[in-house]
């Protein structure tokens, strides 16, 4: 394996000092021919695989490669003044002009003396440039400096499709144009664009990146991405002041509540977490003894706050920052969501009393009745999920109302009373001894059952 | 042509051969420096290099110590040092000047390399240019293109292909899929046909016909006959959905990395996780992965009670026969037997993950979004998904699997579904909506639909290649996935009242339970079928267009004959592919009597897709 490996080697490397011998203009080499290099190897490892086939054009067609945004044409762009018919905004007017024998012209003369080559090493046109930078070779961007030559340069880059280069003449363009004028000819070039984007986003250049948005009046752009910077904010202080500075950003206007919602977020999460740590360090509250908190609540979401909330601030007054109910009306959560977090949270804390009052509604002669936004068997589930007994759960699974759904969580859960009990309202004797069969003999649910069936006063249906 | 008996599907290449290539390159470049030397690797690219080069092998070509790149000044005896980087992420090394920098305040002068794989960038030269270091630090390049995972799959390892270019909009991986085409066609070619569809395919054609063109042709016997470039992003629908075959099943649990999963203690049923390599060498395994899960236990058992019995072969056996069953059974059962309880323990152990996360009723959701059914309750499905804060990524592909088969959510959902998700797992996703939106993931409805009209009218009255671009800006206003549409004309989604036998597929949807057939699997069996995308056209234009079909050679070609390569099929996915496309695929093949090899630019799954959109890596 070795030998073998040495021996491929060795030939790459006499393919590639043949190479540097007959183009000795490459005094640097992207690592010579990649791909020919290995497929030469491979011919040597495995020759046996080669056969001298019949020889046929083996050629592929081009095909058209239309670019990924149709170009807008500009008024201010100069390029358009080079692509001719470029107002349709194509960029097949521009290698058209590659036809125009004014500006073959200054193409270069390519069958010089190979000694008098390094003399013309700056006339490749942009067409040879960008070959030979996709081929890794020599080259160079000095030449292009009128506007003209390097918005040449970049669309010729642009139809090469190749992203390396394509950024690779940003870069030039970047240190040899004010931003302002390529700012202005990028507008009109989609593709480019997307690439200078990228490559600014890469290498931080957060200001930069900020002034091209509002230069294309991508205002909405803009704000995300100076908002996205408070991701690098570390202390919790200065991150809320970054965000309070964000508020005034030319946001879309649900992003810009979204975003004030951050800021009120983040300053409650603050006061309520110094709070707490200081509460929780001089042991004066219960609920932090039994339950020591496990991380600390800045940075949590809207739903993990109020989850904390009430799990540690049950019952506060609406006007303190840390009660459930201030939480819910300043985040404007919806009645289904704040059920949900209130249940998951008192449920944790086996505080049944408090989930039984959170259905419980009073009409206006003063009796009481369970309300859920959410179906009770969802409810049930949850309650389940935490361990509720089963003299809570059969509350809840006697208030689901379609009746073969009760029974089979009733079953699910072992909930005797709610199935005997239903069976008998649904005078249902056939299922009711059935079901006899299923308890314990002996147990408080037999008799019950037995005392049900004995009863002649109920009228069965079966 | 005889069609009495249907041929087998031919053999497929020696892919092997790649891995000898990129391993003998890397020797290559070691020898460029000559002494000893350390290798610093990159994370990403530590599990490819597993699986070409070993440590003896580095070793042998003075390779000192091997360390993890971490981004603080190096603790090093050896005065070379040379930096295996796996390419960009800029954000990654843009520390390395600090490392070089911190060398030369100690008054150390190190020599440094950084071999990039598979390819350098300008702009990271550019950046140790302007840093000041750019001669301190020399680079290379290691084409490191093609890593073949199994014998039918190929991987570029580009996982950021589908950020950079679908969402960034960067053309910089566009040559490297158009060298790693190459560098199959040289191998293993010519090709003589070549379809495809997605702007990106097209552009790694045309960047791998300049290739071939610029590079030197030999004649030689093809292995690989046909290729198929797709881009990922004609198809999303099908990774955002569930995966229920067993390898994808395993890939959406577990996480296959680089063909190998880690088995956690609780699938092992002992005190320590084990690496597993996942691929057709495992017997097993071979048999099972492209199974619907729900077919796998039955299969497991039998093939336990199998085994059961060539054990139980022993008791009646004398002396002599219990040697001859040591020496050459046994070895062979120990070891199917070990894979068989490790298979067993990962199918128990992704039951007990799913039915915890009520999978049922998730797939349920599923497939009637796919359906276009119930999709009121599908959306308070998801609202209350979103509302219990059960997974983050869970509940973003529900939305997008809802944007993408509705086209659009309607503006009142998407403010509201948008505002809860943000309640429930952070304002800072603010960033990962406009991603989402930006690559058409997921979008508004557009008020009315004028749109549509105004494409349709304006479309009669221009020609065709005009009518192509005028979609491409009504796309970039609204990227519409038409999957509806879609869906009845290629008769995606089977009739849900039919009973669907998952032990015997009639279709590739049973990849889906039977509910769903993938459209870009779908798309490869119609152009195959027809040889073109003849008959095709309503549907490429739902698909934004960007569909070519070429033939090698304007002449003559037409009377080849037809070799066994003609029908091994070359897939790309631009993009990534998943598990459950790949099995999809192995079906259509064992249909027709073709064998597919899937090359992909990373095997992706909902998880990874959507993790991708993340932008809160800061």
């Amino acid at each position: 394996m070795l030998k073998e490996s040495k021996r491929a080697v060795n030939s790459i490397r006499s393919l590639v000092e043949e190479e540097d011998e007959e183009d000795d203009v490459e005094k640097v080499s992207w690592s010579g021919e990649p791909v020919g290099s290995i497929s030469w190897s491979v011919k040597e490892t495995e020759s046996s695989i080669r056969s001298t086939g019949e020889v046929r054009d083996q050629s592929f067609p081009k095909i058209h490669t239309a670019p990924s945004l149709p170009k807008n044409s500009s008024g201010y762009s100069l390029s358009s003044l080079f692509k001719g018919k470029a107002k349709t905004g194509s960029f097949q007017s521009f290698s058209e002009s590659f036809g125009d024998p004014s500006i073959r012209n200054y193409a270069p003369e390519l069958r010089k003396p190979k000694s008098e080559y390094k003399d013309y090493v700056s006339d490749w046109t942009p067409e040879e440039t960008v070959k030979r930078m996709q081929q890794g070779k020599v080259y160079s961007l000095e030449k292009f400096r009128s506007l003209q030559d390097k918005l040449l340069l970049l669309d010729e880059a642009v139809n090469a499709h190749d992203g390396n280069v394509i950024t690779a003449v940003l870069i030039y363009l970047k240190k040899s144009l004010s931003k302002e004028i390529l700012f202005r000819e990028l507008i009109t070039r989609e593709i480019a664009l997307r690439h200078y984007i990228h490559y600014l986003k890469e290498i931080g250049e957060q200001k930069l990146l900020v002034e091209l948005f509002k230069s294309m009046d991508r205002t909405e752009d803009m704000a995300l991405m100076q908002y996205r910077d408070h991701l690098n904010v570390r202390d919790e202080n200065k991150k809320r002041d970054f965000l309070k500075n964000c508020l005034s950003f030319p946001f879309s206007p649900d992003d810009a509540t979204h975003v004030q919602d951050h800021y009120t977020l983040l300053e409650r999460q603050i006061i309520i977490e110094a709070n707490d740590k200081q509460v929780e360090s001089s042991g004066q509250a219960d609920i932090f003894k039994k339950y020591p908190r496990k991380a600390s609540i800045l940075n949590m979401p809207i739903i993990t706050t109020l989850y904390y909330s009430c799990f540690y601030h049950y019952g506060e007054s609406d006007g303190t920052f840390s009660s459930p109910a201030n939480i819910r009306k300043t985040f404007r959560i919806s009645d289904k969501q704040f059920l949900l977090t209130c249940l998951g949270a008192r449920a944790k804390l086996k505080a049944w009393f408090d989930v039984d009052a959170l259905f419980t509604t009073k009409n206006w002669l003063g009796y009481t009745k369970k309300r859920s936004p959410i179906g009770f068997h969802r409810i049930v589930d949850i309650l389940q999920k935490n361990n509720a007994p089963v003299q809570v759960l059969q509350d809840y699974v006697n208030l689901v109302e379609d009746v073969e759904q009760k029974i089979s969580l009733a079953q699910k859960y072992k909930c005797h009373d709610v199935i005997i009990n239903t069976y008998r309202d649904l005078k249902d004797r056939q299922q009711l001894i059935v079901y006899r069969g299923k308890v314990e003999r002996g147990s408080s649910e037999y008799r019950k059952i037995e005392e049900i069936l004995s009863n002649s006063q109920l009228r069965w249906k079966n | 042509m005889a069609h009495s008996v249907r041929r087998d599907a031919p053999e497929l290449p020696d892919f092997s051969l790649l891995k000898r290539l990129a391993r003998d390159q890397l020797i290559y470049l070691l020898e460029q420096l000559p002494g000893r030397k350390d290798l610093f690797i990159e994370a990403d690219l530590m599990s490819p290099l597993d699986r070409i080069a070993n440590v003896t092998t580095l070793k042998q070509h003075d390779v000192d110590k091997l360390y993890k790149v971490e981004h603080k000044p190096i603790v090093s005896t050896s005065d070379q040092t040379v930096r295996g980087c796996f390419l960009y992420p800029l954000t990654n090394w843009f520390l390395f000047p600090d490392v070089v920098n911190a060398d030369k305040a100690f008054g150390r002068f190190r020599r440094y390399k950084i071999i990039f794989s598979p390819q350098k960038f300008y702009a990271c030269e550019n950046l140790l240019e302007e840093q000041g270091i750019f001669g301190d630090v020399t680079t290379d390049e290691w084409s490191f293109y093609l890593l073949p995972l199994d014998d039918d799959i190929i991987s570029l390892e580009l996982p950021e292909f589908f950020r950079d270019y679908f969402l960034e909009g960067d053309q910089r991986w566009v040559r490297t899929a158009g060298s790693a085409l190459h560098l199959l066609h040289s191998v293993y070619g010519p090709f003589s046909k070549v379809y495809g569809i997605g702007r990106c395919s097209k552009m790694a054609y045309e960047s791998w016909r300049e290739q071939v063109e610029e590079g030197e042709q030999r004649a030689r016997q093809a292995e690989i006959g046909n290729v198929f470039l797709i881009d990922r992003d004609v198809d999303l629908v099908t990774p955002l959905c569930s995966q229920v075959v067993y390898e994808g099943l395993v890939d959406d649990i577990f996480r296959i990395k680089c063909g190998c999963v880690e088995f956690c203690p609780d699938v092992t049923s002992s005190d320590k996780s084990i690496k597993v390599m996942l691929n057709s060498q495992d017997k097993v395994f071979n048999e099972i992965r492209n199974e619907h899960f729900s077919q796998v236990f039955g299969f497991l058992s039998q093939k336990a009670r199998n085994l059961q019995t060539a054990y139980d072969k022993r008791s009646g056996m004398d002396i002599k026969q219990m040697k001859t069953f040591v020496s050459e059974e046994l070895k062979g059962l120990k070891q199917e037997h070990r894979l068989l309880s490790l298979h067993i323990g990962a199918s128990e152990s992704m039951m007990k993950k799913k039915t915890k996360q009520d999978f049922q009723e998730l797939l349920k959701t599923e497939h009637s979004l796919l359906e276009g059914f119930e999709i009121r309750e599908c959306i308070s499905y998801i609202e209350e998904h979103i509302n219990r804060q059960v997974s983050m990524v869970e509940s973003m592909r529900l939305l997008c699997l809802l944007s993408l088969t509705e086209n659009g959510l309607l503006p009142k959902d998407y403010r509201s579904l948008k505002a809860q998700f943000l309640q429930s797992y952070g304002i800072e996703h603010l960033l990962t909506f406009s991603n989402l939106k930006q690559l058409g993931l997921l979008v508004e409805q557009q008020p009315g639909e004028t749109l549509t009209v105004m494409e349709s009218r304006v479309g009669k009255l221009v020609n065709d290649k005009t009518a192509g671009k005028l979609t491409d800006a009504f796309s970039s206003l609204a990227k519409k996935s038409n999957f509806r549409a879609l869906g009845r004309r290629l008769n995606l989604v089977p009739k849900s009242d039919e009973e669907y036998d998952l032990r015997v597929p009639r279709d590739m949807a049973y990849i889906f339970s039977g509910a769903y057939i993938p459209l870009s699997c779908k798309l490869i069996e119609q152009v195959l079928e027809r040889d073109g995308w003849t008959g095709l056209e309503e549907v490429t234009r739902m698909l934004n267009g960007h569909e070519f079909a070429v033939t090698a050679g304007s002449n003559g070609s037409d009377a080849r004959v037809k070799t066994d390569s003609q029908r091994i099929i070359l897939v790309m996915f631009l993009g990534g592919c998943t598990f459950s496309e790949i099995s999809a695929l192995r079906f259509l093949g064992r249909e027709k009597g073709l064998k597919f090899i899937v090359v992909t630019t990373a095997i992706t799954n909902s998880a990874r897709l959507l993790e991708s959109m993340l932008d809160n890596h800061a």
